[in-house]
């Protein structure tokens, strides 16, 4: 259901590459996939009409560069329009020509409000900003307690009335603040479907009283169609100023992100990636491109490759893999070779599909020196047949590495295993569901 | 599949990636980047136009007077803008086309028909076998659990059963005190354990309670969790195997989605079966404007039947589901 992007047109055009510009053709047959590929990733359709308008207004007559196929050309000009949709370059809060900062948390129920108020407290306190929360959420149980929870692990004081109105609430608030001296007053408020005449009224009453600096719509990003509806709702009754994008630390493609920010014009201002205190960061707009279109980040995967390989290693490695007689004596030479491009937790980031595949897999640094010293511990006979390790062998090798013979022979199954699978690969099946794997062939996610 | 196996494969795709990549691109050169130039605040009131045109796709389409293509491609976008997913949209529509209809409203009644069939012949009503039923409630966070727990135990209360409710979110800053305060409006006992406590031991305190206050329905509120997140899917199917354990009857597994969410909710649907045997869905947040199209997808996909609908923030606003009710409600222009 998920195939990607990459395989699709790397399939639709394998046969052309480097023929000078791209034709009509070319591009109206690039952007039927990536249509598709944004829809997966639901982005709005709208969204998706004018995003291909404008870059197919671009692609055609476009120079392809040597390097790619007119397909990836057209991809990357996708790309490019998306990173600049979703706004170019990080977007800081805005600094008050004098304190208190006054920051509005809105947004549709279950979207988050309360954990990224919290967070932001806890950014700006890391800031030096001494703020204060509050608690306008009088609506759902149980949100004051929640928010009170929070304030007191991250030492920020929470503003509370469980009996006034909101509005009535942010106004003693921000009168509080002002004479307790707080740099910064992070407002949590109900959640609210934009349809809800009443609540939205309610939100414009706020947002007269607070006249805060920064009205920031929080935006899930497992958002469907929807976000643009939300994003307009709210845009027109609370005047946003950014948007927060959360849960991405979920498998989400995040297309709600382009929604959100093209029918508000608004920058995305943090992202929400889990759900310890310290999970917001600024937002990358190049990576989320990344994201919403399945890519991972193959082009920074590509970069670097070329600076680690020449073309015959690469020539080689590709063959071995291909006829499934990748060793152990291979597997070694590659992983000294991918050391060198970054760390291994990074570059798997960057496989598109990876983090959805694989779940929270990390890759230990220290387990892994550990298989390398079991490696390294063998002849390299051993390394090219590792049937040719016995009892005595197994434990010349772990007193070798430092280890136990159970580990060698933990080594030796997994890599076995890790052989049959790649079999799989070279035969055009995927034994890792949903791990895009590009150029290896056609293969879809199981249902 | 182990961890370990997992990495290994990760960084041997990773060599075959990069090698197949560069092999591939044997040509060389790498991709230039081009300057961006400032276009998208021009383009943003064509956008809201489109918008426009989109919300009342469905109106014009089906007061066209010919099926022409235009018609064809405003009923997909419609069904696209309810979240109905790529692939079902082209399916149905393929289904559509195949039956021939004479007129544009002869193509609306038969695709409300198509989506009304593909969902209608499963078993909607909750179960309740066991003394004590013990309903577990599940689903990403903040897709409305809670809420829809104290709409069910309301209901449940309603129809004369004796139920207590379990906090077994014992994660979320305050879930607890969310329960407890439904649990106080509605009078019915609810079961906590320290924050941070054992999630499962709480399910199975509940359990116990039940049994002696002879209660006959236990319903258990989760902690929210990414699908994605191996540890905590391995927890709630912890909760699961220890109530059946103790001799509980988990009659029903309740997977919570909400329905603003797109595409990602098939992924969630999946992962969720795979942990804890889903036997239900509940598609909350229909009060918006949001369709919850993503539901046909996991009905047909998974198999997973829809048996409530959250429509409003209010106790009475838990609806049995009716695909019929829903399949007209989709195409409403």
């Amino acid at each position: 259901m998920f195939e990607t992007l990459s395989r699709r047109l790397g399939a639709a055009f394998s046969e052309l590459r480097g023929k000078g510009r791209l034709t009509e053709a070319d591009v109206d047959e690039a952007l039927r996939n990536v249509r598709l590929a944004l829809l997966e990733a639901d982005v709005n359709v709208a969204v998706v009409k004018s995003l291909l308008g404008r870059v197919r207004e671009r692609a055609v007559g476009a120079e392809v560069t040597k390097s790619l196929t007119p397909g990836q050309q057209v991809v990357k000009i996708v790309h490019e329009e998306l990173v600049r949709t979703l706004g170019g370059a990080t977007a800081p809060l805005v600094r008050p020509a004098a304190p208190p900062l006054v920051v509005l948390v809105v947004g549709l129920q279950g979207s988050g409000k309360t954990t990224t108020a919290a967070k932001l407290a806890h950014h700006l306190r890391g800031e030096g900003r001494r703020p204060l929360l509050v608690a306008a959420d009088l609506r759902r149980p149980a949100a004051i307690e929640q928010l009170e929870t929070l304030g007191a692990r991250i030492d920020v004081p929470v503003f509370s009335d469980r009996k006034a109105k909101a509005p009535k609430l942010v106004k003693q608030a921000l009168k509080h603040a002002r004479s307790a001296g707080h740099g910064a007053v992070v407002v949590d408020t109900a959640g609210r479907l934009q349809i809800d005449d009443d609540l939205m009224t309610e939100l414009a009453a706020i947002r007269k009283i607070a006249d805060p600096d920064e009205v920031l719509l929080v935006v899930d990003a497992m958002t469907g169609q929807e976000a643009v509806n939300v994003a307009e709702g709210f845009l027109e009754t609370a005047d946003l100023t950014g948007l927060v994008l959360t849960k991405l630390d979920g498998d989400a493609r995040g297309g709600a992100a382009i929604s959100a920010r093209e029918v508000t014009g608004k920058p995305i201002k943090f992202v929400g990636v889990g759900e310890g205190i310290d999970d917001l960061e600024v937002f990358h707009p190049d990576r989320m491109a990344s994201r919403i279109l399945g890519m991972g980040d193959v082009l920074t995967l590509i970069e670097k490759a070329e600076r680690a390989y020449d073309e015959e290693e690469a020539l080689r490695a590709a063959e071995k893999l291909r006829e499934a007689t990748f060793d152990l004596e291979d597997f070694l030479e590659q992983l000294q070779r991918l050391r060198k491009m970054g760390p291994l937790q990074q570059l798997v980031g960057m496989l598109p599909g990876a983090g959805a595949a694989l779940g929270d897999v990390d890759i230990d640094e220290r387990r892994l020196a550990r298989v390398e010293a079991i490696i390294r511990s063998m002849t390299r006979e051993e390394r090219r047949n590792p049937k040719l390790i016995d009892g005595s062998r197994k434990r010349r090798i772990a007193a070798g590495s430092g280890t136990r013979p159970q580990d060698v022979n933990a080594l030796l199954k997994q890599f076995a295993e890790a052989q049959k699978m790649m079999k799989a690969l070279a035969g055009g099946r995927n034994p890792i569901p949903g791990l895009a794997l590009p150029g290896m062939g056609r293969s879809r996610r199981k249902r | 599949m182990p961890t370990e196996t997992a990495v290994l494969i990760v960084l041997l795709a990773l060599v075959a990636v990069v090698a197949l990549v560069l092999v591939r691109r044997r040509s060389g050169g790498a991709a230039s980047r081009s300057q961006p130039n400032p276009t998208l605040a021009a383009a943003v009131p064509d956008l809201r136009r489109r918008l426009g045109r989109t919300r009342s796709a469905l109106a014009q389409a089906f007061r066209r007077s010919a099926l022409d293509e235009a018609f064809w491609e405003e009923l997909e976008e419609a069904l696209l803008a309810a979240d109905v997913g790529t692939e079902v949209t082209a399916e149905l529509l393929a289904e559509v086309r195949a039956r021939h209809p004479a007129t544009p409203e002869a193509a609306r009644v038969a695709l409300e028909e198509l989506i009304a069939d593909s969902m209608s012949g499963a078993d909607r009503s909750l179960h309740l076998d066991g003394n004590p039923a013990v309903i577990l409630v599940v689903g990403v966070n903040g897709t409305g659990k809670t809420t829809t727990i104290a709409k069910l135990a309301k209901r449940l209360g309603d129809e004369g059963h004796r139920v207590v409710l379990a906090a077994a979110d014992t994660f979320r800053a305050a879930a607890v005190e969310q329960l407890r305060t439904w649990g106080a409006r509605l009078e019915v006992p609810v079961v906590a354990g320290a924050s941070g406590a054992d999630p499962a031991s709480v399910a199975f305190e509940a359990l116990e309670t039940a049994r002696r206050e002879r209660a006959d329905v236990v319903v258990v509120d989760t902690a929210g969790r990414l699908q994605s997140k191996t540890n905590l899917m391995d927890e709630l199917a912890k909760i699961k195997r220890v109530l059946e354990r103790n001799g509980a009857s988990v009659s029903e597994v309740l997977l919570v989605l909400d329905g603003t969410t797109g595409q990602n909710a098939v992924g969630q649907a999946e992962a969720f079966r795979a942990a804890v045997d889903v036997t239900g869905l509940v598609l909350t947040k229909l009060d918006g404007t949001a369709k919850g199209g993503a539901a046909i997808a996991i009905e047909r996909r998974l198999g997973i039947p829809v048996k409530e609908l959250g429509v409003g923030e209010g106790l009475d606003d838990l609806v049995p589901f009716d695909p019929r009710a829903y399949a007209e409600a989709l195409l409403e222009p």
